[in-house]
């Protein structure tokens, strides 16, 4: 790790009750788990492994990191088959091509240190979230997808905030991102990633925080109705289902619940719209069923 | 903010990560370094930002929180309050601890529940106890039925409840009365600590991951549990399997292929191209031993081998118990672990006659029925204890089946010292098998199936 790589000032924070104060001035309700961890990462200057069900907030973690402290987010969106070339560098030979063409006379030698130059150079997201002059967010998306071998393309980033480029040397990071990896467990990690990264598992959120949530993410909600329907998911969620509902789920509901004017949560209610909050019929079909149960 | 961490405090993170490398946890050097460089950044007296710390540090995987939790608790367990309320009668207290779980007044449950122990806990000091039996009589003390009734009474002046209101205070209080336990859990283990030290009382804990868990012993909650480790388990082994297959051999040369790739080398064929290769897929027989002692791994390993089944041309699953029968299309029908086990029983599916194990004359069966089928590219796979109650073995059978499969592999959720002991007839098997591998938890299950391809 190179020793005079300070973390940003901007990433420096105070406290984990900074970090939640921060996060909350943009809407997003962390709860200390997540608060601790991402204070440790601005001071320890490690990346963050988040892992977790889908749609609880893994992504938008990043995105309203980005938004409270004003840094930029730069984002890998990860796939089966993303290369070097799409996540790191890639050298843009049209315009090296052009520049032997533009120079015949130049001789070999001068043309080929020339090639090699920076600007020449295509960044992809990794690079360019080492070579920014400002701060950075460095988010890179659902990490479980990439193929073993490209993950270790991701290895010299994380850990000592470089790139190696052959032609070029290394480049080394001006400041030190803010990193967050988002996982959905679809494959085991390899140790050596997991081994360079904080670890950070958001689970659904308790009732109490999924309350804040919906009050925080749909404007005009009641807070008598944001309670009743984080009790009714977190009732839903006890129950054995295929898919539990998230908490994405969770404010699409509360939103249709304020579009039609529900101001009190009825059994009807839920029944009519389980097809918001679950996703396969036969998870509506156990929760009917589980519901009309409970009340006989 | 940014002090060393003490002597003291750094002992205790040795010895938990001591702990956890212990229970099997991959805590490694660089980690725990990690962990101390951490620590530098939090309050040292705040307890749960010192936790934080660490289980974002040394736990790397989330099925291995609750035991890193458990263990955090032991070695860095404080000390528990002094009580003041020892002159309250039993009543009282428990109006008082009414109010704290329904206020959820985490101070006072904590002081309430230190008071409770005191009371009926009964520990006698030094005993190598793991202390359940002292949870077990202070929470039956602190009557839990009446507190779940009493916090699921709606609200005064409410009258009636509707159905669905009435569902949600009951999953209330269901989730306050839980979360005494957990506090006079927590108690307990404190005075466990206070008494022998932390690294005793986890070893009498044998906390183990739930991946290590034994099949055989495992309580309901556990295999609850175990389903939701082994629910991505097949898209991982199956990723792994379809990779292991592609690896290291290279097809025919593609003619085609080749000339087009040497278009950019004016013609010159530099790099040939290969056809991809495309191995044959096995076909997967699988015979579990579904009487009721390997039950569990049975149907764990069946719904295993369902859920895989894109890696192999068939998977037909078959279950016995005196008899045995195909249950290939209850698998498909079948959602989940306990559906399966319900239709399985349902259709009586391998008891013929006295429901009590007899792998003689599942073998014999099978091979009269199916055995014709099994074809030199099929994998036989046997999941059971092989105690068949002294019964005929019929080993030539078996010994038949496998001269025509490819490879005969057999699971033994039992330890290996426990086979042929009793009416264990396995090392009659033994010879016919391609490999005998015993399979006591999730994590052994994995290997083999790893290796399988």
């Amino acid at each position: 790790m190179p020793a005079d790589l300070h973390g940003s000032p901007r990433f420096a924070f105070a406290g984990p009750a900074a970090v939640t104060e921060l996060l909350a001035s943009t809407g997003y309700i962390a709860d200390a788990a997540i608060s601790a961890r991402i204070h440790l990462a601005g001071h320890l200057g490690k990346p963050v492994l988040v892992e977790g069900p889908a749609g609880t907030g893994k992504t938008q973690l990043a995105k309203s990191l980005s938004a409270a402290t004003g840094a930029r987010l730069i984002r890998l969106q990860c796939y089966e088959g993303l290369d070097e070339a799409k996540a790191l560098y890639e050298w843009d030979y049209r315009k090296q091509l052009l520049r032997i063409q533009a120079s015949r006379e130049g001789g070999w030698d001068s043309v080929q240190d020339d090639i090699f130059g920076e600007q020449y150079l295509l960044t992809r997201p990794l690079l360019e979230a080492i070579r920014a002059d400002e701060d950075v967010v460095l988010l890179i998306d659902e990490v479980d997808r990439l193929d073993v071998e490209t993950e270790a393309l991701l290895l010299e980033v994380l850990s000592d905030f470089q790139v190696s480029i052959p032609e070029l040397g290394t480049i080394g990071a001006r400041r030190r991102p803010l990193v967050l990896l988002t996982s959905n467990a679809s494959r085991e990690l390899s140790e050596a990633l997991k081994r360079r990264c904080l670890f950070l598992h958001i689970g659904y959120p308790s009732v109490e925080r999924e309350r804040e949530i919906v009050l925080a993410a749909v404007p005009g909600i009641t807070e008598h109705l944001a309670t009743e329907a984080a009790r009714v998911v977190a009732s839903l969620r006890g129950l054995d289902l295929k898919k539990r509902p998230s908490v994405s789920e969770t404010l699409d509901w509360a939103r249709a619940l304020l579009l039609l004017g529900v101001d009190e949560l009825g059994q009807d209610h839920v029944v009519e719209h389980l097809p918001v909050l679950l996703k396969h019929q036969n998870d509506i079909e156990t929760a009917e069923r589980e519901l009309a149960e409970k009340s006989g | 903010m940014s002090s060393q961490p003490g002597h003291g405090v750094l002992a205790a993170v040795e010895g938990l990560v001591a702990q956890l490398r212990a229970t099997g946890m991959p805590a490694s050097t660089s980690d725990s370094i990690d962990a101390t460089s951490a620590l530098r950044h939090v309050e040292l007296t705040d307890r749960a930002a010192v936790k934080h710390a660490l289980a974002a540090t040394l736990v790397k995987d989330a099925q291995h929180l609750g035991t890193f939790d458990m263990l955090f608790e032991l070695f860095f367990a404080g000390s528990t309050l002094p009580s003041t309320l020892g002159s309250l009668d039993d009543d009282a207290l428990e109006e008082l601890l009414h109010q704290a779980i329904a206020g959820q007044d985490e101070l006072s449950l904590t002081r309430l529940v230190a008071e409770l122990v005191n009371r009926h806990a009964r520990f006698l000091p030094g005993q190598p106890v793991a202390g359940t039996f002292h949870v077990f009589r202070t929470f039956r003390a602190a009557h839990p039925d009446v507190l779940r009734a009493r916090l699921a009474e709606p609200p005064e002046g409410e009258g009636p409840t509707a159905d669905l209101r009435a569902r949600l205070l009951a999953d209330e209080a269901e989730r306050k009365v839980e979360r005494l336990r957990q506090a006079i859990e927590a108690e307990v283990r404190r005075r466990l600590v206070a008494d022998r030290g932390a690294a005793a009382v986890a070893r009498t804990l044998r906390q183990s991951l739930p991946e290590d868990v034994d099949f055989l012993t495992a309580s309901s909650r556990e295999v609850a549990e175990l389903s939701s480790i082994l629910a991505p388990l097949p898209a991982q082994l199956a990723a792994s399997l379809a990779r292991k297959r592609r690896h290291g051999r290279q097809g025919r040369i593609d003619f085609r292929a080749t000339a087009r790739k040497s278009m950019s080398t004016g013609g010159v064929p530099v790099e040939p191209a290969f056809h991809k290769p495309q191995p044959p897929k096995p076909e997967l027989f699988v015979l579990a031993d579904i009487s009721g002692s390997v039950a569990t791994f049975a149907r764990f390993t069946l719904q295993l081998a369902t859920a895989m089944r894109t890696q192999f041309r068939a998977v037909r699953c078959f279950v016995f118990v005196d008899g045995i029968d195909e249950v290939t299309h209850l698998l498909a029908e079948a959602k989940n672990v306990v559906e399966l086990a319900e239709r399985i029983d349902e259709a009586r599916s391998g008891v013929h006659l006295d429901g009590r194990s007899d792998y003689g004359n599942a073998f014999t069966m099978f091979q009269r029925r199916w055995g014709g089928q099994v074809n030199s590219r099929g994998i036989v796979l046997v999941l059971g204890d092989a105690r068949s109650n002294y019964r005929h073995p019929a080993a030539d059978k078996l010994a038949a089946v496998a001269s025509r499969a490819s490879h005969l592999y057999w699971l033994n959720p039992e330890a290996r010292a426990a086979w042929g002991d009793g009416d264990s007839v396995m090392h009659e098997y033994l010879p016919h098998c391609d490999g005998v591998y015993e399979c006591r938890t999730v994590r052994q299950l994995k290997e083999f199936v790893a290796q399988l391809a």
